[in-house]
């Protein structure tokens, strides 16, 4: 199994969800984050002062896969919250060790 | 503003009705009986009185908008706190310092007035007929104090935001007794209660731009210089840090809060409503009012954008507020093109004098500084545009004037509380917020830290 950790620009976020359901991903975990890249944040006015922003709000997907799932929903992932704007996001694949569904005890590939 | 000044334009009220016999009543369609004149003079003040109240709730929500979630609470007991206080201050002292009728403790009608009498406002009686009136040719006493003790709490109003975020509770509040009990009403005095600015300088000053939000501007400025910037406001390389503030949402109501109560306060400074000519002025008056808050709006939403690239809300907010200041002093006279350009003028001032006191290290969180003070100033002086008796040294010496007379009297009382009890929270308390640290109470307990 793998996880694969992608940060992207929130407003993508609906459109990858839709893409990756359509590919067989049955579950994802979303957080809301803030963070910085290459684009490494850019500068506002509040009242006259210009201040900078250095964390940029992103979306944070977790999703573990079969192994052989993997690069198909890094692909689609990539293609889907691609904009060719700098802060795209990043995406990120992890080995995991096992998995466990709570409600019945099934383990690892069955569990996801 | 005061009953003396009135008698001109009370005066044709009380002249035209003599024409009708009191017995047969007002001739329909031409004048009002002196019963009626003084039923619509105390209702007038009634109706702007209420409305002049209400601002306290746009203070109130304007700067619990520009503060940021962990001062709320403080920032709201402040404001409930100081209302209720100028409430007793102006009814024990400051209505009869104000409005001395006369009985001067310090000076006269004639020769000039410095300061009025002492002791607390007293009302008619209950029930009363027209010949137990106080004043019966015009208006209620009990209508002319509770419409007069509102502008009152208005200036104190104006010194809370300034302050925010950093001040102790308790000596705020001492300030706030000292400039609704004796500063605010001995300046006022001096031109609504007759006294010398009136009789000896000529100054016009309609409903305050001065008088009332000058005042409150110079008490903040003193306050935020003795007070010093909040923790981490100024960088030691210069530049500012925002803080923005906790809910714009708030503040935008505040801000139309504000100006709807402004029509209680310049419409109601007309002081007089029985007469054909009193009710017209009224209405120019509210619709220049109107204007010119619009007119410092759209100032403000158009430089932003040229300055910035970007409007900023809460110098729109702002802009909206210092065209109102603008009009204050001349709300009747101008054109509703006038009074829109003066109102412009007013957010234009707005939109430097935020960023001019950041370079200066002055902290105020909400504006007030600019909104009150300099489009005060700014408001006082546009009265010689349209209002042709006014003369410029009759407008600009009583700034000069009331300006030192309150920015000192407020420094040296800043000093004294600085010195007996101290006027600033510790380091600790100030970063982890006045609410929790002096109250113990969240305004948003259920919000999570982040």
């Amino acid at each position: 199994m793998k996880l694969i950790i992608a940060a992207i620009k929130p407003f993508k976020l609906e459109e990858v969800r839709e893409a990756l359901t359509s590919v067989g991903v049955r579950g994802m975990m979303v957080t809301e984050i803030k963070g910085f890249g290459s684009q490494s944040g850019h500068t506002e006015i509040y009242r006259g002062a210009e201040y900078a922003v250095n964390f940029v709000p992103k979306v944070k997907l977790e999703i573990v896969v079969a192994d052989g799932m993997a690069e198909q929903v890094v692909e689609t992932i990539a293609t889907t919250a691609k904009t060719d704007k700098i802060g795209d996001g990043k995406i990120f694949v992890l080995d995991v060790e096992s998995a466990l569904r709570v409600r019945t005890g099934e383990t690892n590939d069955d569990a996801i | 503003m005061n009953l003396r000044t009135l008698i001109p334009v009370a005066g044709a009220a009380l002249v035209l009705p003599t024409v009708v016999l009191a017995q047969d009543g007002p001739v329909a369609g031409v004048n009002a009986s002196t019963d009626t004149v003084f039923i619509f003079n105390s209702l007038l003040f009634l109706v702007g009185g209420f409305l002049v109240f209400w601002m306290a709730a746009g203070f109130a929500m304007l700067e619990g908008g520009l503060v940021r979630s962990k001062n709320v609470t403080m920032q709201m007991t402040k404001n409930i706190g100081l209302f209720s206080l100028a409430a007793i201050a102006y009814y024990l002292i400051g209505y009869n310092l104000m409005y001395p009728l006369g009985s001067w403790s310090i000076g006269s009608d004639e020769a000039g007035g410095y300061l009025g009498a002492f002791g607390p406002a007293v009302l008619e009686a209950v029930g009363i007929t027209s010949d137990a009136a106080d004043d019966y040719g015009y208006a209620s006493t009990g209508s002319d104090f509770f419409f007069q003790l509102m502008f009152c709490a208005t200036t104190a109003s104006i010194v809370s935001g300034a302050l925010a975020e950093r001040i102790k509770l308790w000596p705020f509040l001492i300030f706030t007794i000292i400039l609704t009990a004796l500063i605010y009403p001995i300046q006022a005095s001096w031109k609504w209660g007759g006294g010398f600015l009136d009789s000896q300088r000529g100054f016009l000053d309609f409903a305050g731009s001065t008088g009332v939000h000058s005042v409150g501007g110079w008490a903040a400025l003193a306050g935020a210089l003795i007070l010093g910037p909040r923790i981490g406001k100024y960088a030691a390389d210069g530049r500012v840090t925002p803080m923005p503030g906790s809910n714009l949402a708030l503040a935008t109501l505040g801000t139309f809060i504000l100006w709807l109560g402004w029509f209680g306060f310049n419409g109601g400074s007309q002081l007089a409503m029985g007469t054909v000519g009193d009710v017209a002025d009224v209405s120019r008056i509210f619709a220049n009012t109107n204007t010119a808050a619009a007119g410092g709006a759209i100032a403000a939403l158009v430089l932003t954008q040229i300055l910035y690239k970007k409007v900023d809300l809460t110098m729109v907010l702002n802009g909206a507020l210092a065209g109102l200041v603008s009009i204050t002093a001349e709300p009747l006279t101008p054109s509703l093109g006038a009074a829109t350009l003066i109102g412009a003028v007013g957010g234009v001032i707005v939109v430097f004098a935020v960023p001019f006191l950041d370079k200066m290290k002055i902290d105020d969180v909400v504006g007030a500084i600019p909104v009150h003070l300099f489009a005060g100033i700014w408001g006082t002086l546009a009265v010689l545009l349209t209002n042709p008796d006014a003369t410029l040294t009759g407008q600009l010496v009583p700034i000069i004037i009331v300006g030192l007379f309150v920015f000192v009297v407020s420094l040296v009382v800043w000093i004294v509380l600085k010195g007996i009890m101290g006027i600033r929270v510790d380091e600790e308390a100030e970063i982890n917020g006045l609410d929790m640290s002096e109250l113990g109470m969240e305004a948003y307990p259920e919000f999570s830290k982040g």
